[in-house]
């Protein structure tokens, strides 16, 4: 993985010693509140409800052993012992005090990591494919174009007070698990007929109030003009984007009021007072990157095969496991681990500092010391060989952390909600407990198969619930909660906004709605291959309102 | 007019507090002044206004509530979750805005 030279050490760590300074002139009162709170945002600080909290960047979501033991440290010595794993590969701790938060970032910067772009009207932490670097599927690692971009953007001075917030994210692969359709910037790394590498490149998605599919403005991108022309993108947005309306200044606005063959005609023109300026790729450059995320020494372990055959006939549960979260790699002896952060009943996302250890540890011992953290809310081994599946396994029963539920209908994405944001209207948590514990059982989730959920407690979406097979949104109305439900969304290469299917639901009634909605299709699906998602892209939403709402068309309005 | 409270977030630690008869940010809604008049209410708001300027808490709010059978609850849900703490067991022992009990 990508290691800090000197540059960036002695810039994360004045960076630290400022915010050190601007703490202790705030606590002594000498700076204001009003002068104070864009100060702290850049360094990843809000305040929440209950406390202040600090979300930390994992790059691209890839990290180390060390990297982890200290995200564990500091869940431990600063905070409640625990920390949220968000849906853009981040991590979140709900109690820090802000006078510790300059040594919680001293701490970070001495394992190589920080909290700067987690908020803010700037480029935020550029996002990548979980499985970037060993799955088959892939075309190149996304990684090292994610940390050009990360280095290209990191306190960009033209960057820096952008219309709205920025989100990129990068896959490699054909199938997109990195959502890049709901990105301010998508790119999908491909070869052309001649072998080189270039980017498809998605512009204007998003989700939020105003949800959007990205345009693609460009089908093949040389790779030597990713600096030049995701320049060109944002001066066209940093100087047509709306920022007269806070909730129209995303450049999925942008997009939509100027049209894409508009917009990529802009970008084009500014593109060509770019290209082949210093923005240019070095080839040299790019292949110095590429090194630090070099494929880990994977030594041929055939065993592996006739040991799984039997370990999966002695423990059925086992056999679960593998056959849910472990995915093929591209070399054939090993495996892409999917750790669930997902208990049946638990909260999604969350991990305590004792579960933080021993992924360290257990990454250490059989996954090359390569962590990943997905969009999806899960912790990643990329590279396990299938001989130490079985150990692994027993090291994560240990913790709690077995569980065998990676995209199943109990795999619920979902927002901290109003039990920890001030900007939410509803509760998420308690809604993806309720659902994981009436499905929690294994033949049960295993029968109805690949299906995605996902909650958010505000119309601003982290919990993504427009691309989720079943949306749930939560939102205020008469000064309680009620939950609005969306079908057939999807963050995928076919991606599709859910459709609102009717009338909310109070919190009581939810669970049952959802019930119904799966109940539904497992009565109208063709057979079990047929996913929620294909059964609905099917059939629509009809047979959903009927079961839902007994053909009271007012009711389903 | 329904009761109200005054309520904030501590500077140096973020902590959900509100303010008490004696005038001071307390960690429980339960010890909290209510006002009940509109000269009350006022007083509340100087209150707010002279603690945020000083530095000492901020998102200084007045809120609602009402007092069923002797415990003060705010009529908002987003003030109840405040006061009372997040919904959920978020960690082993946890019991309220004390945080995780130490296991013996």
């Amino acid at each position: 993985m990508y290691r800090y030279d000197e540059f960036d050490h002695a810039f994360v760590s004045a960076r630290v010693e400022q915010f050190r300074d601007q703490v202790t002139r705030r606590l002594s009162g000498e700076l204001a509140e009003d002068a104070f709170k864009p100060l702290r945002l850049m360094n990843g600080v809000y305040l929440q409800l209950h406390a202040y909290m600090l979300r930390v960047a994992i790059p691209y979501g890839t990290l180390n052993s060390r990297q982890m033991r200290m995200l564990a440290h500091i869940a431990r010595k600063y905070d409640r012992g625990y920390g949220h794993f968000t849906t853009r590969q981040n991590i979140q701790y709900n109690w820090p005090k802000l006078s510790d938060t300059p040594d919680i970032l001293a701490e970070l910067a001495s394992v190589e990591m920080h909290a700067l772009q987690t908020s803010g009207n700037c480029i935020r932490n550029v996002t990548a494919d979980h499985f970037a670097g060993a799955a088959a599927d892939e075309v190149a690692d996304p990684r090292p174009y994610a940390e050009i971009l990360r280095q290209w953007s990191s306190v960009h001075p033209e960057f820096s007070f952008l219309p709205r917030k920025f989100k990129i994210a990068v896959t490699g692969a054909e199938r997109d698990r990195a959502a890049i359709q709901v990105h301010d910037i998508g790119l999908h790394l491909k070869k052309n007929d001649k072998g080189e590498i270039g980017f498809a490149v998605y512009v204007g998605g998003g989700q939020g109030r105003t949800p959007m599919i990205a345009k693609k403005i460009r089908d093949f991108l040389p790779e030597e003009d990713l600096l030049s022309y995701t320049t060109a993108i944002m001066r066209v947005y940093n100087l047509h984007g709306r920022r007269d309306n806070k909730y129209k200044a995303r450049i999925k606005i942008l997009v939509h009021e100027t049209g894409a063959e508009e917009l990529a005609r802009q970008v084009d023109a500014e593109f060509a007072q770019l290209k082949n300026t210093e923005l240019k790729l070095p080839e040299a450059d790019v292949q110095a990157i590429a090194t630090y995320f070099a494929l880990p020494p994977l030594t041929e372990r055939p065993e592996g095969w006739a040991n799984l055959a039997g370990w999966k006939k002695a423990d059925p549960d086992f056999a679960r496991w593998v056959q849910q979260n472990v995915q093929p790699h591209k070399h054939p002896d090993y495996g892409m681990v999917t750790i669930s952060l997902k208990p049946i009943g638990g909260i999604p996302g969350d991990a305590s500092d004792s579960q933080m250890d021993a992924i360290a540890d257990l990454a250490e011992e059989y996954a090359f010391d390569e962590i990943r953290i997905s969009h999806e809310q899960n912790v990643i081994f990329p590279h396990v060989a299938l001989a130490d599946l079985e150990p692994l396994y027993r090291g994560l029963v240990a913790q709690g952390l077995a569980t065998a539920n990676a995209g199943l209908i109990t795999d619920i994405i979902a927002c901290p909600g109003l039990d920890y944001c001030a900007l939410a209207n509803a509760r998420s948590i308690p809604l993806a407990q309720e659902i994981s514990n009436r499905f929690g059982n294994p033949d049960k989730q295993a029968e109805i198969g690949e299906l995605k959920i996902k909650i958010s407690g505000c119309i601003n979406a982290c919990g993504h619930h427009h691309v989720g097979h079943i949306g749930l949104l939560g939102v205020e109305k008469k000064g309680a909660e009620l939950y609005q439900i969306t079908l057939g969304g999807s963050g995928d290469e076919n991606t599709s906004i859910g459709e609102i299917i009717g009338r909310g639901f109070e919190p009581e009634k939810v669970t049952d709605a959802v019930e119904t909605i799966v109940n539904t299709y497992l009565g109208l699906r063709k057979d079990a291959s047929e996913i929620f998602l294909d059964a609905y892209r099917r059939v629509g939403p009809q047979p959903f309102k009927d079961a839902l709402y007994g053909g009271s068309a007012q009711e389903a309005a | 007019m329904a009761d109200k409270v005054l309520t904030a977030n501590r500077l140096s630690d973020g902590i959900s507090v509100w303010l008490d008869a004696a005038g001071n940010w307390v960690e429980s809604l339960q010890d909290a002044f209510v006002a009940r008049h509109a000269e009350a209410v006022s007083a509340l708001e100087e209150t707010g206004k002279a603690a945020f300027a000083d530095n000492k808490v901020v998102d200084v709010n007045v809120i609602d509530i009402e007092e069923v059978a002797g415990v003060l609850r705010p009529l908002r849900l987003r003030e109840r979750v405040r006061a009372e703490g997040p919904t959920i067991d978020y960690a082993p022992g946890y019991k309220g805005l004390t945080g995780p009990v130490q296991a013996a």
